[in-house]
């Protein structure tokens, strides 16, 4: 983000356009597509500590009475002791798939709404799962790995993969991601069931409230939901147990979802089929002994990243910051469930 | 036991025969679901006699031939086969078989197509994906080691509004079309024929359906039309972005012009399950990231195997009591 444009902005019109704190960690930038800068300095201030070369606490605290809104940039901690350097803020606008980097419950408690930015990534987050799951199935990966190895005149026979229609699709969270997986898995003649924290009335889908019963009755297990202390750990050895031998995980949420250690012995052992994981427990390490299996197919976390879907996100923001402002009804506020 | 001497006996005598050139995958795999009241085998390749002697010996009085991409029915082999009527194949493609010859002599021919149109769709879907959101290529990233050393891998591109263009809408084109349109894509399609009742725009050539879309998934037989239909030209036509998947036949696509787009940077990428000379792969793509390569088997899953060898049994059995064929190939 060029300073020489911000400080321009600042004498043109700082009384003029309402202040956004852009929260982000030294190494994290908003991304800076030319029409997204544009339309986001046109709207609003943007106050950026570590642009400034002021000192990061006396910038804050130099500001904070004007700050009722900001921007945290991807998965940028928002900690209580963040909240209480801002005492005026109103509106924290998410910029991920996840929330559990916010502490939503300090939030709450001192009236700051919060917007996520899922709907801008479901679509790219389902397409990556439905592709992970093809690939782990019929062995994409593996083959092509094969292939250019230069084993196919040599060894002619490469062991088939698995069929997709008929599976039946146990979806971990039935938010705007596991709805966008099922619409396509449906298509497939998949059919589909879900765990979710409460009932859906209106999907028709079989509900299962214990992920360990769904597992049970699925043949695949797409993990979509969000991380928070209910849901670590959720996928442990009894729900990968009660998945079985031929089972396939697909995990595009977090990767403290699944007992990580457990689904290593347990794709080792052969206690499950296979697993599709975009993320991990310890990011950007992922456990040795996955890098030699066949049955698994790796993504350094970028499900969600298609340069179509930061316009999406982008736009999101961009709405949500003008609603707030003109004290209209926010886009995507996180309900208080 | 008894049944299986009477069943012997049958064999040797009674049952009319099935010549077998070259055993097809599904007769390997699942020998035991060939075993009939109506047809014995006769198995060409257990013999050490030159074909055509081994033919002109005992295979005169042969009705029927199940053969497969290994074992063409080229119009020689038909000349030593005077009581043909039938040719069977266990695959969906037919382009091994000489059907102006057979159309000629009256001789039916029947495919598998239906059993492998889903799973068929399934592959050139998640090809599809794969090449566009690069995930065997983050695979290999990973597995190379590369992440917390390089940091985040090369974003994808959105596979949603994506406008397809699907080269054949038969059964498997169909297919491909309605998974498409779960995820979003505009679904296009060029095909010998309009088809009237379907709802996506039609393109009367490979060119043309090319020029308006960002991706081409290749579904139609390997014809004398469709040999090397796809070449530089229409490659052009698809664009720098384009992505090309081929579940089809290598031929359809002219492999060498093709090749070389991808070196040059000409087209974006392709997902390729087939080869003009398989088991051959040519040399420039294994250095490819935007290329994802299967060895003619991602189509294939055993129920679908399974579905096709008693799609060929049945076959058999209607034929040998007069009965109409399960799935006969209509010459248009």
């Amino acid at each position: 983000m060029a300073t020489k444009e911000t400080d321009n902005q600042q004498q043109r019109s700082s009384q003029e356009l309402p202040v956004v704190l852009v929260n982000r960690l030294p190494s994290f930038r908003l991304p800076s597509k030319p029409p997204f800068e544009d339309d986001l300095l046109s709207h609003f201030h943007l106050l950026d500590p570590h642009d400034s070369p002021e000192p990061y606490d006396s910038f804050l605290s130099r500001h904070a009475s004007s700050i009722r809104a900001l921007i945290t940039v991807g998965t940028t901690p928002v900690t209580a002791e963040f909240l209480n350097l801002l005492p005026c803020l109103g509106l924290v606008v998410g910029t991920s798939a996840g929330l559990d980097h916010i502490d939503l419950p300090a939030c709450r408690s001192r009236g700051i709404a919060v917007t996520n930015a899922s709907s801008a990534f479901s679509e790219d987050v389902a397409d990556c799962a439905v592709g992970l799951l093809i690939d782990v199935l019929r062995r994409i990966s593996s083959a092509d790995r094969f292939v250019r190895g230069r084993m196919w005149p040599a060894k002619k026979e490469y062991p088939l993969g698995f069929k997709l229609r008929g599976k039946r699709v146990g979806i971990v969270g039935l938010g705007s991601i596991g709805s966008e997986v099922a619409t396509r898995l449906s298509a497939f003649d998949c059919s589909i069931a879900y765990s979710s924290r409460k009932k859906k009335p209106s999907v028709p889908f079989p509900f299962y409230a214990n992920v360990g019963d769904l597992a049970s009755n699925s043949d695949v297990l797409i993990l979509c939901c969000a991380l928070t202390e209910e849901t670590t750990h959720i996928v442990n050895k009894d729900v990968m147990i009660a998945l079985g031998k031929q089972g396939v995980i697909i995990n595009v949420g977090r990767g403290y979802l699944i007992d990580e250690k457990e689904l290593v012995q347990c794709l080792l052992r052969g206690e499950i089929g296979g697993a599709g994981l975009d993320v991990f427990e310890n990011e950007p390490n992922v456990p040795k002994e996955l890098l030699g299996l066949d049955n698994v197919v790796l993504s350094p976390h970028r499900a969600v990243m298609t340069p179509e879907s930061f316009e999406a996100l982008l736009q999101l923001t961009v709405a949500n910051l003008k609603a707030f402002f003109s004290n209209k009804p926010l886009l995507s506020v996180v309900s208080n469930e | 036991m008894e049944n299986h001497q009477e069943r012997s006996d049958h064999r040797s005598q009674d049952l009319p025969q099935v010549l077998v050139i070259k055993p097809p995958p599904v007769l390997t795999l699942f020998e035991d679901k060939f075993i009939s009241s109506k047809f014995q085998l006769l198995k060409a390749w257990e013999s050490t006699l030159p074909l055509d002697q081994f033919l002109t010996n005992y295979a005169g009085s042969v009705r029927a031939v199940l053969c497969s991409g290994a074992s063409p029915i080229t119009a020689d082999i038909i000349r030593l086969l005077p009581s043909l009527q039938l040719v069977i194949t266990a695959s969906a493609g037919v382009n091994h078989i000489d059907l102006t010859e057979c159309r000629r002599l009256g001789i039916a021919v029947t495919n598998a197509a239906g059993v492998f149109s889903d799973d068929g769709a399934d592959a050139a879907v998640g090809l599809l994906i794969d090449v566009l959101r690069k995930v065997s290529a983050a695979d290999r990233y990973v597995r190379n080691g590369l992440w917390p050393v390089k940091g985040d891998y090369a974003l994808g591109s959105k596979l949603g509004g994506k406008r397809v263009g699907v080269v054949g809408l038969g059964g498997f084109g169909s297919a491909v079309a309605k998974r498409l349109e779960a995820f979003g894509c505009t679904v296009l399609y060029n095909s010998r024929t309009q088809k009237p009742s379907v709802p996506y725009p039609f393109y009367s050539t490979v060119l043309e359906l090319a020029a308006d879309s960002d991706s081409l998934i290749i579904c139609c037989g390997l014809t004398a039309e469709t040999r090397h239909m796809i070449n530089r030209e229409v490659l052009l036509a698809l664009g720098k972005q384009g992505v090309i998947v081929n579940i089809a036949r290598g031929a359809i696509i002219n492999e060498k012009e093709m090749v070389e787009c991808l070196v040059r940077g000409e087209i974006g990428g392709a997902g390729l399950d087939v080869f003009e000379n398989e088991p051959n792969v040519p040399e420039e793509l294994f250095g490819l990231d935007n290329v994802v390569l299967s060895p003619h088997r991602v189509v294939f899953t055993p129920e679908s195997f399974v579905a096709a060898s008693e799609l060929v049994v049945g076959n058999l059995e209607a034929f040998f009591s007069n009965k109409p064929l399960l799935s006969p190939v209509i010459y248009e």
